[in-house]
């Protein structure tokens, strides 16, 4: 098989009500073997898309093509897809082993198979001697790794899982991200991924999808997403990011875009190839990671006198917030030996950054 | 992480505070259910006692002839009559005894051998021309007043009348009984009705409850998935019974089912019936009715069952491969049994003792053992065979409760679970 696309959502539209769209306008290929994350605020769409795929929603406009066949009027038991739920859905009055097994009896499958397959991804997830337990008699993890195994056994060509890690504490669900990233590796099996953690989508995803309002913002691999947001709402949804809004007075012969921020101070941005140079309102992005002060900033295009505001520190590194005037703020990150000395609140200090880490959007 | 306290003064002593620390709150909550405690213990726990009690009691001959009855304790009861003293006793006490205490033991020795109330108030009468004499004497006497005193089998049944506590009554509930030897047997054939009727009871109930069962389950799972208005007009639907008074409700249907009655008048007016069907004071009639009565008691647990089960679980199902058949018997109809265990217990409990309704529309044969309770503590005041009746009842409750809880867990049907 070509690694083209294994799934195809073309002008899918949903309402629930018949009056508001929830999912306006999709069109999203899903790559063969990929791990794609769809990340986005609470209420977004991100269930309802993965529900229309599983074929539990039908879609009210469009079509949803799976290996280039419709299957919008399919129902979920002959579609063929892994599904983990959020809340796991595990069969409270069967055993781990009778839970893995379902999805194999129900294919008609002899017990020597269902037995032989079973063990496997018992051993897959971890859970040897767990087999009779009930999924009562299980820690969360475990239940976790139940479903996943479950979702997995009767090997699907795609696996859905709807916020999979949600119930579980922050130590776990690092462990778990890892185990699913690696049990993806293993079997080749497409994964679409919804969360609404952004930390979690860009340690496991091959591509994100963030979902604004029932529409993808952007759709990309982490480092681009993080690295050339499309859009003020990407930037700052994807990673930490100071948003400071502008005025841009239009062209410079240059390729640059001349920025005067709310406290009349200018800034400079350097504008990839290709794009039109807003003007207007517009918002500067510029990372607080990418931001230098003291002494090194004295260097750089854009400079800016502020007062620290507030101090956090965060073992590896100190989060500093400056007063740049104009009523906005900047949040400055650095590693604890960069700050030239312990930072006080109400010091003065000076931030820089270059021009090819501001990012400009209309 | 706890960590037990290591020594033991430490622990006694953490003990301790622990227990102070509670003790007030304790005492609280018991103050406050102390009175349904007392209601319980008074209005439960003491009837029930009190049955017990009353199903084994045995006064009246001791009332009676108190001296007879201890006379007859020395006796064997081996083949042949008593020895003669017994009959002089007998024959004294019988002249003295209260007119209302003879009556007592007069019915209370009827159960034993019909005919002896008459035997009894017969020879009262004549008792007083017999002159006192030696005990051989008196003996031939009595003969001589009625001959049935010359056979041992009335001696025998006077004996199995006197102690204190008698398992007559218990016996006869269940069609056994003890013969002049004092062994256990079962009642002659044509008396033999008690274990009928408690058979009869029990399948009732059990007909009752299944067909309340295939008639609630889609109704309890309609109104569990029904949304906003819908659901609430099921709800008033199902529990329009518990708000209506029991005669009303089975009035109304003596209405409708009757003859003349509404059913039979439009199944005519269709053409479907050439004569009216018998719909009530028969079989079918009670069925009809008290599956009408015991419907809320089976769809109420079942509801609360299935209200609990999300929808994730048929979802799930279905992603895994499994067609909505499969998954509902697989995967729904065992999260449900809970449900169906509580509704089923509850229907089948509350049917077999059901009395009022089956009395109203059933007919003679169909009576349950309910109606058997209510005659004998009713109209003949036989308080002995009443709670007897009751014993055996709430044996076969206890039972069934007990292999339900086996099948279904307690927890799970006491709904905690
Ligand atoms: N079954 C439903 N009926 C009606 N509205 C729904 C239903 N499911 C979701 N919605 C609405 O659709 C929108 C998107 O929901 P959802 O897809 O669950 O978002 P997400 O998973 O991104 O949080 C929300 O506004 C939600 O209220
Ligand atoms: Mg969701």
């Amino acid at each position: 098989m070509t690694r083209g696309n294994i799934v195809e959502f073309a002008g899918v539209q949903k309402s629930y009500d018949g009056r508001h769209l929830v999912i306006h306008d999709l069109d999203l290929g899903i790559r063969h073997g990929e791990f794609l994350t769809l990340l986005g605020a609470s209420g977004s769409g991100k269930t309802t898309t993965l529900m229309m795929l599983a074929g539990f929603e039908t879609p009210t406009r469009g079509h949803i093509l799976m290996k280039g066949v419709p299957i919008e009027h399919l129902p979920p038991h002959r579609r063929g897809i892994g599904v983990v739920f959020q809340n796991y859905a595990l069969f409270p009055h069967m055993s781990v082993a009778q839970n893995l097994a379902y999805p194999l009896k129900m294919r008609g499958d002899d017990r020597a198979t269902i037995a032989r397959r079973v063990e496997k991804f018992v051993h897959m997830v971890r859970l040897e001697g767990m087999e009779h337990r009930r999924p009562s008699e299980l820690s969360g993890g475990q239940q976790q790794r139940v479903a996943l195994a479950r979702a997995l056994v009767f090997e699907p060509d795609l696996v859905l899982m709807d916020e999979p890690l949600g119930a579980l504490d922050k130590a776990l669900r690092e462990h778990m991200q890892d185990e699913i990233r690696q049990i993806h590796r293993e079997l080749g099996v497409t994964v679409v991924y919804v969360t609404h953690d952004q930390s979690e989508a860009l340690a496991m995803s091959d591509r994100i999808a963030i979902f604004q309002d029932g529409r993808i913002a952007q759709i990309a691999a982490p480092e681009e997403l993080y690295e050339r947001p499309a859009s003020a709402f990407v930037a700052g949804f994807i990673g930490e990011n100071n948003l400071l809004a502008g005025r841009s007075e239009g062209s410079a012969a240059d390729g640059r875009c001349r920025i005067t921020l709310a406290s009349g101070a200018e800034a400079r941005a350097a504008l990839p190839g290709g794009r039109t140079r807003p003007t207007g309102q517009v918002t500067l992005a510029v990372r607080p990671e990418r931001l230098a002060i003291g002494r090194p900033a004295e260097l750089l295009a854009n400079r800016l006198r502020g007062r620290i505001t507030d101090v956090a520190y965060l073992g590896d590194h100190l989060r500093a917030q400056v007063d740049i005037g104009g009523g906005q703020r900047m949040i400055v990150r650095k590693p604890v030996d960069q700050f030239p000395e312990r930072p006080t609140i109400g010091a003065e200090i000076l931030v820089g950054w270059r021009e090819e880490d501001g990012l400009v959007f209309s | 992480m706890a960590v037990a306290v290591a020594h033991g003064a430490e622990a006694a002593e953490l003990r301790r505070a622990w227990h102070r620390s509670g003790q007030r709150r304790r005492l609280v909550s018991l103050l406050l259910v102390a009175p349904l405690f007392l209601y319980v213990l008074l209005t439960f726990m003491l009837p029930i006692g009190l049955v017990l009690y009353r199903a084994f009691e045995n006064p009246e001959l001791i009332e009676a002839f108190p001296e007879t009855a201890s006379t007859l304790s020395g006796w064997d009861g081996g083949e042949g009559l008593p020895p003669d003293p017994v009959f002089a006793t007998f024959a004294r006490e019988l002249a003295d005894a209260p007119k209302r205490a003879t009556a007592e033991a007069a019915r209370r020795l009827n159960y034993e051998i019909s005919g002896f109330r008459t035997l009894i108030s017969s020879s009262a009468r004549k008792i007083d021309s017999i002159e006192p004499a030696e005990p051989s004497a008196m003996r031939d006497a009595l003969i001589e007043l009625d001959a049935r005193w010359g056979e041992p089998a009335y001696w025998h049944a006077m004996k199995r009348a006197t102690p204190s506590y008698t398992p007559y009554y218990i016996l006869a509930a269940v069609d056994l009984r003890q013969d002049d030897r004092g062994d256990v047997v079962q009642a002659p054939e044509d008396q033999r009705t008690y274990v009928d009727i408690l058979l009869r009871t029990l399948r009732i109930a059990a007909v009752v409850t299944l067909v309340c069962l295939l008639l609630g389950f889609p109704l309890a799972n309609l109104m569990a998935n029904a949304s906003g208005p819908f659901a609430v007009v099921l709800m008033i639907a199902v529990m329009l019974p518990f708000w209506t008074s029991l005669l009303a409700r089975t009035s109304a249907w003596i209405v409708l089912l009757q003859k003349e009655g509404l059913v039979n008048s439009l199944l005519a007016w269709l053409g479907l019936i050439q004569a009216p069907l018998e719909l009530i004071f028969n079989t079918t009639g009670l069925y009809i009715v008290m599956v009408h009565m015991m419907l809320p008691f089976m769809v109420l647990p079942l509801y609360a069952t299935m209200k609990g089960i999300p929808p994730h679980f048929m979802k799930a199902s279905a992603s895994l491969g499994a067609h909505p058949l499969r998954g509902f018997l697989h995967v729904y109809l065992p999260m449900t049994l809970p449900g169906v265990g509580a509704g089923a217990l509850l229907t089948f409990i509350v049917t077999v003792g059901y009395y009022i309704t089956p009395s109203l529309v059933a007919s003679a044969s169909d009576q349950m053992v309910g109606y058997f309770i209510a005659f004998f503590a009713n109209t003949t005041i036989n308080w002995g065979m009443a709670s007897a009746l009751g014993m055996v009842l709430l044996a076969c409750v206890v039972v069934l409760y007990l292999i339900a809880a086996r099948m279904v867990g307690i927890r799970q049907l006491a709904g905690l679970k």
